[in-house]
């Protein structure tokens, strides 16, 4: 159970990172991610067997980039009210992703080649189940340190800034609308990019796979957050996807009480609203506490 | 160095709050003089600062900056010859970054987008230089989150990152006012030192007459739009806060008779 919970975490650690830049650094609760995720899918499963599977992954990184460029015209040039444009764009990619899979729901993929079918061939000694885990790993470490260091550059600096305060940033001469376009873009392509990789791990593509994909992304960045407090953007980037990966073993534990599975949906909108809840619960208990004291004093005298 | 040809904005057009923000405005600006700005609000002070950095097209007239015309040039291109500076302390610095990333972006300025690493070895030493020229203690501490910096330090910062680059123009909207009076005084000698080191050619909107009159060279009252009195030289050195009031109060009696007269026109 803990192998499979840890396999779907570091599966959807690469969104829970896209999810934490637009979420976190840019300010923005982006909802394309439902639709750029399955665009990732459909590109990487229509590509498979055409071109080498990790090209089928590049190209689902820049597709959902893509998604996340539109949002950004939407949101920039267009100036439609950010979670709008996120819908917008989210909702019309459905027919795309139906259009690329040419109409048919779900495609599967199991006698193509997968990046797991030739790691697993490289290490042959192991079984099946840890390579496959093994390369998700990697995955995830070489995603988290790229994204690190690209925001310790400065155009990396840039985009926290648009994030933090857009006035300061027009004034030291940043076109503060690329940024932000370009920030959606990157957050969608790691979203694309995990959408390629669940789609070559479960050797199929579904057009329903991205509905509940942004509570996901948000459970997993605001769990890291309260293990690892909010500190600075790398923290803040593996916190994200370890964040994922405890909120998989979460469900996990919550399926080994013999929940039936339409019930994920439910606990994880209990989950993120739990987590978001926490720190105002904390504040008016201690403001409770003081008031309590001051009533007291009162009485005193 | 600064020239402002005609320059009108009206808010609201042909509605029944329309404003003239600024009224048909000319105004020339020498290299390295230092303008204080003086008016009411609702003078039109900080609508000439937004349409000389770009933040709205102007309704008619042209902006000159050295020789180049900046008007309607969007406000992150010109923001990389002008440097502004707000009243709130907030505005100029992002607070969940350091120190050093926000200098570090203000200081990149002038160079195209990059790749490369966002803070330098070599810009953390020059970063420090500056900073402790500022005698505020800042430069120990490069990598505290500017948000837990005070209004003042923050303030101290942003006038840094203004002109980290120098400026062709310093835009300073009355950036003392949020602070108290002792830290006030000590931001403007900085904003003093700074200015003269480099020569900046600076515009300061300010409420308060002694500083307007102590502080630059030349000291403009805007009233409606308009500018009402500019004075410089000798006539500026021998002013005292109550003989510009006397003349600020005159000129607007005058304008008073001038309204009168034009409705007794009408009628």
């Amino acid at each position: 159970m803990y192998l499979t919970a840890l396999q779907q975490g570091l599966l959807f650690s690469l969104l829970a990172l896209g999810v934490y830049i637009s979420f976190r650094i840019l300010n923005i609760p982006d909802l394309t991610v439902e639709g750029s995720f399955v665009l990732g899918m459909t590109t990487a499963v229509m590509t498979s067997g055409k071109v080498s599977p990790l090209l089928c992954l590049l190209i689902a990184f820049l597709s959902g980039s893509l998604a996340g460029l539109f949002t950004g015209f939407l949101q920039v040039k267009v100036k439609i009210h950010p979670i709008l444009a996120g819908i917008l764009t989210g909702t019309g990619l459905y027919s795309v992703n139906l259009f690329i899979l040419k109409g048919i729901p779900n495609v599967t993929i199991f006698q193509n080649v997968t990046v797991f079918k030739i790691f697993s061939k490289w290490f042959s000694s192991m079984p099946v189940m840890y390579s496959r885990t093994l390369l998700l790993v990697i995955f995830c470490i070489i995603t988290v340190i790229i994204t690190a260091v690209f925001f310790k550059t400065r155009l990396g600096l840039s985009i926290r800034a648009v994030g933090d305060n857009e006035s300061m940033v027009k004034s030291s001469s940043i076109n503060s609308g690329f940024v932000k376009c370009l920030a959606l873009a990157l957050s969608n392509g790691l979203v694309g990019l995990s959408g390629g990789i669940v789609s070559q791990f479960n050797a199929y593509a579904d057009i329903y796979y991205g509905s509940g994909m942004v509570v996901v992304g948000l459970a997993s960045v605001i769990i890291g957050e309260a293990l690892f407090g909010k500190r600075s953007v790398t923290i803040g980037l593996i916190s994200s996807a370890v964040g994922c990966v405890v909120y998989y073993m979460i469900i996990g534990i919550a399926y080994n009480f013999d929940m039936p599975s339409y019930s994920i949906k439910l606990i994880s909108a209990l989950i993120v609203i739990i987590a978001l809840a926490l720190p105002t619960i904390k504040i008016s208990l201690s403001d409770f506490k003081i008031k309590r004291e001051a009533r007291k004093n009162a009485n005193l005298k | 160095m600064l020239t402002l040809n005609n320059i009108s904005k009206t808010f609201f057009k042909n509605t029944v709050n329309e404003k003239k923000a600024i009224d048909n405005i000319s105004l020339h600006l020498d290299r390295g003089e230092f303008v204080s700005i003086l008016g009411t609000n609702g003078a039109g002070k900080s609508t000439l600062f937004n349409a000389i950095s770009g933040s709205f097209l102007t309704d008619s007239g042209n902006i000159y900056l050295d020789g180049k015309n900046i008007t309607g040039l969007c406000e992150h291109r010109t923001a990389k010859i002008i440097g502004r500076m707000f009243q709130d302390p907030l505005k100029g610095t992002a607070p969940n970054m350091t120190i050093e990333e926000n200098l570090s972006l203000a200081y990149s300025k002038t160079s195209k987008f990059s790749l490369s690493a966002g803070v330098k070895r070599k810009d953390r030493i020059y970063f420090k230089e500056i900073l402790s020229t500022l005698g505020l203690g800042l430069e120990d501490r490069l990598k505290t989150k500017v948000g837990l910096l005070s209004g003042g330090q923050r303030q101290a910062l942003t006038l840094l990152m203004a002109t980290i680059v120098t400026p062709k123009l310093l835009l300073l909207d009355e950036h003392t006012a949020a602070l108290d009076p002792a830290t006030a005084k000590k931001v403007l000698k900085i904003t003093n030192d700074i200015i003269y080191k480099d020569n900046i050619t600076t515009f300061m909107i300010t409420h308060n007459i002694a500083n307007a009159l102590s502080m630059g060279t030349r000291t403009i009252m805007m009233d409606e739009g308009k500018i009402v009195l500019d004075i410089k030289g000798e006539e500026r050195n021998n002013m005292t806060a109550e003989g510009l009031l006397k003349l600020y109060s005159q000129k607007n009696n005058k304008q008073l008779d001038n309204d009168r007269i034009l409705f007794s026109v009408v009628k």
